[in-house]
């Protein structure tokens, strides 16, 4: 696996991506995993309150500082960092251990190396959290599916920057199906 | 609060219809609005290179216009939807998306006929090759496959020959050769069948006819699954840069949001065939009532045929819902709650008798239209399909002699009543 570094996407937004290699279209062909569609992802970020990024970085030109800098600017989300060898990150206070956290997060996001993630989901079980949201750029399937085994609801290789960006940024607008029904005022 | 599934008359009535934020209006607002305003310059900015969706101007996305995009996606179980002006410049969007010159299409040759000449003429014109299927058999398209081709178009319910497209065996035909199965499921609609559910992967409609329901408004719409894997080699436009769009990348940036981001902003950008705003309001609202309206459709037509098939005057009825039809297992299969209601039948004595019957009704309507609340009449061969030559005829199903009903939702017995006077009227001349 190589190292991730912090990628600018064409459309302006920045992602963690393998620094080596078109990755994700590499070893697509290989997969045998396949993780939530698009309007089950679409209703994880919706129902969420909270998100804690693990392996939060506080130097700015990690991917997962962009991550963070978007989740507290342009999202409702209570954001926590999770980095045992920081002590704040954006402003906030960063936390060693899942375990630490105030409250259970109801998604962990991970940027951390493939071979770790299955280290990562043995702590996602123990905080009691139930979803584990893999950052783009990052496969292992045999961790997704032993997660998925232990009740975990599992998305990998995917920015929820990105994903975020996407629905929050009025999918509802381009005639995409948002899945919402409300009688009440459309909240902006 | 937002966990629960609802069902089928729920969304129809209420997807894509939130509350107005600014008024509180509970009905559909129509914003009859050319442009938007921007909040400043960097919006503005972010919103014309797709950095966030959002208004820009009504011929890429009005907020009416995708209030009944959503609702028809949500109707289909379709990732989201791109409506358009009609039902044939939906069908132009999609193909103009995947087709270029030196590609090919495999199309069924029952179609309606205005999408046989967009194919078999301007399509064919701009050096897209289209080979039309006579067999309604899977076998038989993936034998009209070449390393050229596309995609697959088909309609659920083809018009007027009542026959049945094989959807579930022709997606995966499609799939084996890495191609979308594309439906035209406009006499379906998501009420009786939806293609998605049987492995389509773009839906169009002309919701002109029983998604708007009334007789009043032309429109169209494309739906697409968003399970489709865009960025292979057969179609290399998805992983390339847009400059149009400051050098993004379909898939890269959008994923499964690709396809219908892409239809948006690049073919309605570019060709233009945007819906109206108060045209996709006043479908939006005969979208409330499709499931009712299709029930008494499919119930009515069940009654007109049977009767039909039962006159002495009649010679044939091709409805796929009677088991006399070649395709009533497959209607049974996709179509259990009934095979639509158009259909066609041909009276004895021949196209003379024919067109006598079509002049004499009193309550169905003479027009070159389907999906009205009124029963509608023609005779296909002079006039929907004259286009066609003798043989496309022959192969779309459309015999001289044959009429063509569209089953309305008035009282059946009255519809018969017509029908049996205009006969007696056609048979003695
Ligand atoms: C099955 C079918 N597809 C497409 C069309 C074209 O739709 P429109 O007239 O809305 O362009 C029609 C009717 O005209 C039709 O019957």
């Amino acid at each position: 696996m190589s190292e991730l570094v912090a990628t600018q996407l064409q459309n302006g937004l920045t992602c963690s991506l393998p620094s080596d290699s078109p990755l994700a279209k590499l070893l697509k062909s290989q997969r045998t995993w396949v993780g939530p569609d698009a309007k089950t992802r679409l209703n994880i970020l919706r129902a969420a309150k909270s998100v804690a990024i693990v392996g939060a970085s506080p130097n700015p030109a990690r991917s997962s500082y962009f991550v963070g800098t978007y989740l507290l600017q342009s999202s409702n989300y209570r954001v926590y960092f999770v980095n045992p060898n920081a002590d704040e990150i954006l402003g906030h206070k960063a936390y060693p251990d899942l375990a630490s956290l105030p409250e259970v997060p109801d998604i962990v996001d991970v940027f951390r190396k493939a071979s770790d993630i299955p280290s990562v989901i043995d702590d996602v079980l123990a905080s009691g959290a139930r979803t584990v949201w893999v950052q783009l750029g990052i496969w292992n399937e045999e961790a997704a599916r032993y997660g998925e085994e232990q009740g975990l609801t599992v998305v990998m290789d995917r920015c929820i920057k990105v994903e975020h960006a996407r629905f929050h940024g009025g999918l509802n607008l381009f005639g995409f199906d948002t899945g919402q029904i409300s009688s009440k005022k459309q909240l902006v | 609060m937002a966990d629960r599934e609802y069902g089928f008359r729920t969304r129809a009535i209420h997807a894509g219809n939130i509350p107005d934020s600014a008024t509180g209006a509970r009905a559909l607002p129509i914003y009859q609005s050319t442009a938007f305003v921007f909040d400043d310059t960097s919006d503005a900015a972010a919103r014309f290179a797709l950095q966030k969706y959002g208004n820009i101007y009504s011929r890429l996305a009005n907020p009416t216009v995708a209030s009944f995009e959503e609702r028809v996606a949500s109707l289909e179980g379709g990732l989201g939807a791109v409506a358009t002006a009609s039902g044939l410049s939906a069908q132009y969007i999609t193909f103009a998306s995947l087709v270029g010159s030196g590609d090919h299409i495999v199309a069924s040759a029952n179609l309606y006929g205005g999408s046989i000449t967009q194919l078999d003429v301007t399509l064919r014109r701009f050096g897209v090759e289209t080979t039309f299927v006579q067999s309604a058999n899977a076998e038989d398209y993936a034998a009209a496959i070449t390393d050229e081709t596309k995609l697959i178009f088909a309609e659920t319910i083809a018009n007027p020959s009542g026959e049945i497209a094989d959807i579930e065996a022709l997606a995966d035909v499609a799939h084996a050769h890495g191609i979308p199965l594309v439906i035209d499921s406009t006499i379906a609609t998501p009420y009786l069948n939806r293609p998605i559910e049987w492995g389509a992967d773009i839906v169009t409609h002309s919701a002109t006819k029983f998604l708007g329901g009334h007789g009043t408004t032309l429109g169209g719409v494309v739906v697409e699954s968003g399970r489709f894997d865009w960025h292979t080699d057969k179609f290399p436009l998805f992983g390339q840069k847009v400059p149009s769009y400051g050098g993004l990348e379909w898939t890269g940036n959008f994923g499964e949001y690709a396809f219908l981001t892409r239809l948006r902003a690049e073919q309605l950008r570019d060709i233009g065939p945007a819906l109206s705003a108060t045209a996709a309001a006043t479908l939006a609202q005969g979208v409330e009532t499709l499931s009712y309206r299709m029930q008494a459709h499919v119930d009515n037509a069940r009654i007109v045929a049977t009767w039909l098939q039962q006159d002495p005057r009649i010679e044939a009825v091709y409805w796929a819902g009677l088991d006399s039809h070649p395709h009533h297992a497959r209607a049974e299969k996709y179509l259990p709650k009934g095979a639509g209601s158009v259909f066609s039948f041909v009276v004895k004595g021949g196209r003379a008798v024919g067109q006598k019957l079509i002049e004499s009704v009193n309550l169905a309507s003479h027009v070159a239209n389907i999906g009205d609340t009124k029963t509608l009449i023609i005779h296909p061969a002079s006039t929907t399909h004259a286009q066609l030559t003798e043989q496309q005829l022959l192969d779309a199903g459309v015999l001289p002699g044959v009429v063509r009903l569209s089953v309305g939702i008035e009282d059946a017995d009255d519809i018969i009543y017509d029908l049996d006077q205009a006969l007696a009227q056609a048979v003695e001349a």
